[in-house]
């Protein structure tokens, strides 16, 4: 049974992850629903949720057969090119280079791009509810085997994405338009700073560092990538000022 | 068909969205895994340029990445 200190970490990456790419997949079955109806949404919807499934029940049990020094040091590196990615866009968005992620502005786009649908368009909203719950869905999944796999804590990281996945719909069902006001920018940086964090502690267990203080090592790379990121997204219009 | 190679490029898209980041991350880490396979670096000191490396290769793609949209507007 793991403790506490190194549960959180898991499930709060897996949270916040799982709460984000939430969010996203509603706004897609909203945008759906809104052109052609709840019946085209969710039946799309649940198509997404059944695919998702399958590749669980699929890609899971192989995971239990990697050897476990294998799987920190793959899985740490894939946490690393997603956590990243997550990272870079996080910061230069909050140093004003990309616009800010606004569910309201994606709901509008995503609306008038289904209703530019004229025949097949129930098909064209469904494959859209079915594509946005299966993509984001596979990002949720995936921060949940990688946060937990690699120590054990599948079921902190699936519990805290399951209550972030009930929480979005008991939101979305009872406020019925995008979650707009949800801090999302703010969360996917911290998002980004935590796959980051597990993502240099997994690649380096897999090279053989033993870090200082162990699992508690995640909340002090955590707070590193968090400096850096506040660091770098002050100093970043400067920089591009002067070296352009 | 098309919806599904859509499917794939997203799939690829959630871990490589600039190229060069992703490689950069990939070398780093494949040379300190090099290294340490041949004796070279002991465990403290691999994770210690890991974790450098790491904020080397992001502060210089943050940098090009800033100047690239700045010319851009």
């Amino acid at each position: 049974m793991s403790n506490w200190a190194q549960a959180a970490p898991a499930l709060s990456a897996a949270f916040l992850g799982g709460f984000v790419e939430c969010v996203e997949a509603f706004t897609i079955v909203l945008a759906a629903a809104s052109v052609r109806g709840w019946r085209v949404a969710l039946t799309g919807a649940g198509a997404g949720v059944a695919a998702l499934a399958a590749l669980v029940a699929t890609l899971g049990p192989l995971f239990t057969r990697i050897p476990l020094h294998a799987l920190q040091g793959v899985v740490g590196v894939m946490l690393l090119l997603f956590g990243l990615r997550w990272l870079r866009k996080a910061i230069l968005r909050a140093a004003g280079f990309i616009a800010l992620h606004d569910e309201t502005r994606a709901f509008a786009r995503e609306s008038e791009a289904l209703r530019a649908h004229g025949q097949g368009a129930d098909f064209v909203a469904g494959l859209a509810a079915f594509k946005g719950v299966l993509l984001e869905g596979v990002e949720v999944v995936f921060i949940v085997l990688a946060v937990g796999a690699g120590d054990g804590l599948l079921g902190p990281a699936s519990l805290g994405a399951l209550a972030a996945g009930l929480l979005v719909v008991a939101l979305g069902a009872s406020l019925r338009r995008p979650l707009s006001r949800v801090p999302e920018n703010t969360m996917k940086l911290a998002v980004g700073v935590m796959l980051s964090a597990f993502g240099a502690f997994w690649t380096g267990e897999g090279l053989g560092v033993v870090w200082p203080g162990d699992d508690l090592a995640i909340p002090a790379l955590a707070a590193l990538f968090l400096a850096f990121a506040a660091l770098a997204s002050r100093a970043l219009p400067r920089l591009a000022q002067t070296s352009a | 068909m098309s919806a599904i190679a859509a499917i794939v490029r997203e799939i690829w898209g959630l871990f490589v969205d600039d190229g060069s980041l992703a490689a950069g991350c990939l070398a780093l880490t494949g040379a300190l895994a090099a290294a340490r396979y041949a004796d070279l670096l002991s465990p403290p000191l691999a994770g210690l340029a890991l974790v450098a490396g790491l904020l080397a290769l992001l502060a210089e793609n943050l940098r090009r990445s800033a100047r690239r949209l700045k010319r851009r507007r």
